[in-house]
């Protein structure tokens, strides 16, 4: 699980900007593991300090993500869903669109396949 | 969209499936709720979402990729006695489909499987099919830390439908709990080393899903019970 412990180090960006009044974008980069709660919960907190009822996540630069990284997506639905926001995703390349199908995630985030559509909720 | 190369976890994952799909299982084992069925993570549960971490930590000299690579080997061996955990011989790999047999008061037996979700050296997670007593996923995890090398199980699950809910409110937390320190406790054994289990439970989300009641259909426990009760009938006809 532990990056480290393979000889690789682990790297976790997150950038959060603005999509209109009511809509952050979080761009992931990197690797998403347990060990990106911080960062991750961080980003998701900035996102939604106005108000934002959107999150939008974009995975466009996602290197690497394992079962730990997918529980934290799960914590983070959760936190929003108590705050009436929602969360949906864009930049997914196949493989990860094929385990967001496999855990079953893309039964609460909806999948865009571009920013443009996922700000429009278009599919 | 994402570039083309090929990420880093490829290999780790299951590849997707609708449906699981059980291999050869021994003749005695009760094969039910596991072929045909989906898999269902905490996302599909019922019941209010825990995150429940047990722990104990081994000396430092055991690796935490030679702890993996022992737990894969070895789980059934790690549970507790009528349990049973019939999965590939080879090991856990990612996309394995395995048979549970949990056994329950009075001579009855509980019918359930997991899916092996994700594998790699230092961890591996299962995930559960639809009428298991939880949604979820169970990760496996080693890791180095400054007091040892912490070997840990973590449970991100709701209870799959309202009859299991009322089940663990009502001691099936407990149980659960009594299963993973006699497993830990037996992996720590294994290194040779007589540890304190370290237990957290902590609810993520209180809100339970009520869309998501009908998953009583799917229940384990009574389709395994129906069937243990049937068996008398069965052997009378054959």
């Amino acid at each position: 699980m532990s990056q480290e412990g393979m000889g690789v180090e682990q790297t976790t960006g997150m950038d959060v900007r603005r999509a209109g009044e009511r809509t952050s974008i979080i761009d992931v980069k990197g690797d998403v593991t347990s060990a990106s709660e911080g960062p991750l919960m961080d980003a998701f907190q900035k996102a939604t300090d106005n108000g934002e009822r959107r999150v939008v996540l974009n995975f466009n630069d996602l290197e690497y993500m394992n079962s730990g990284g997918i529980g934290l997506l799960v914590t983070m639905l959760v936190r929003a869903k108590r705050q009436g926001q929602q969360i949906c995703a864009f930049g997914l390349n196949e493989h990860y669109r094929q385990i967001f199908e496999l855990t079953r995630l893309d039964d609460a985030i909806s999948i865009f396949d571009s920013e443009e559509d996922s700000l429009s909720g278009g599919s | 969209m994402g570039d083309a190369k090929t990420p880093r976890d490829a290999g780790n994952w299951a590849q997707r499936g609708t449906d699981l799909h059980l291999g050869d299982v021994p003749a005695d084992a009760i094969n039910l709720n596991v072929e045909g069925r989906s898999v269902a993570g905490p996302v599909q549960g019922f019941g209010k979402l825990w995150q429940k971490t047990y722990r104990v930590v081994l000396p430092p000299d055991v690796e935490p990729a030679g702890v993996i690579s022992a737990w894969k080997s070895h789980f059934p061996e790690f549970w507790p006695p009528k349990n049973h955990f019939y999965g590939n011989m080879a090991g856990i790999n990612p996309g394995d489909v395995a048979l549970i047999n949990m056994g329950l008061p009075g001579r009855m037996k509980l019918s359930t499987g997991i899916l092996v979700m994700y594998a790699d050296d230092e961890s591996f997670t299962f995930m559960t099919p639809q009428g298991h007593m939880f949604a979820g996923w169970i990760t496996f995890s080693a890791h180095s830390a400054p007091e040892g090398t912490v070997a840990q199980a973590q449970v991100l699950m709701r209870a799959s439908d309202p009859l299991y809910e009322i089940g663990l409110a009502f001691g099936g937390h407990r149980q659960e709990d009594r299963f993973w320190e006699h497993t830990l406790t037996m992996l720590a054994r294994h290194f040779g080393a007589e540890c304190e289990v370290d237990m957290q439970r902590v609810c993520v989300d209180k809100k339970r899903q009520w869309k998501r009641a009908g998953n009583l259909k799917h229940n384990a426990a009574i389709r395994s019970t129906i069937y243990m009760l049937g068996t008398p009938f069965r052997r009378r006809k054959a």
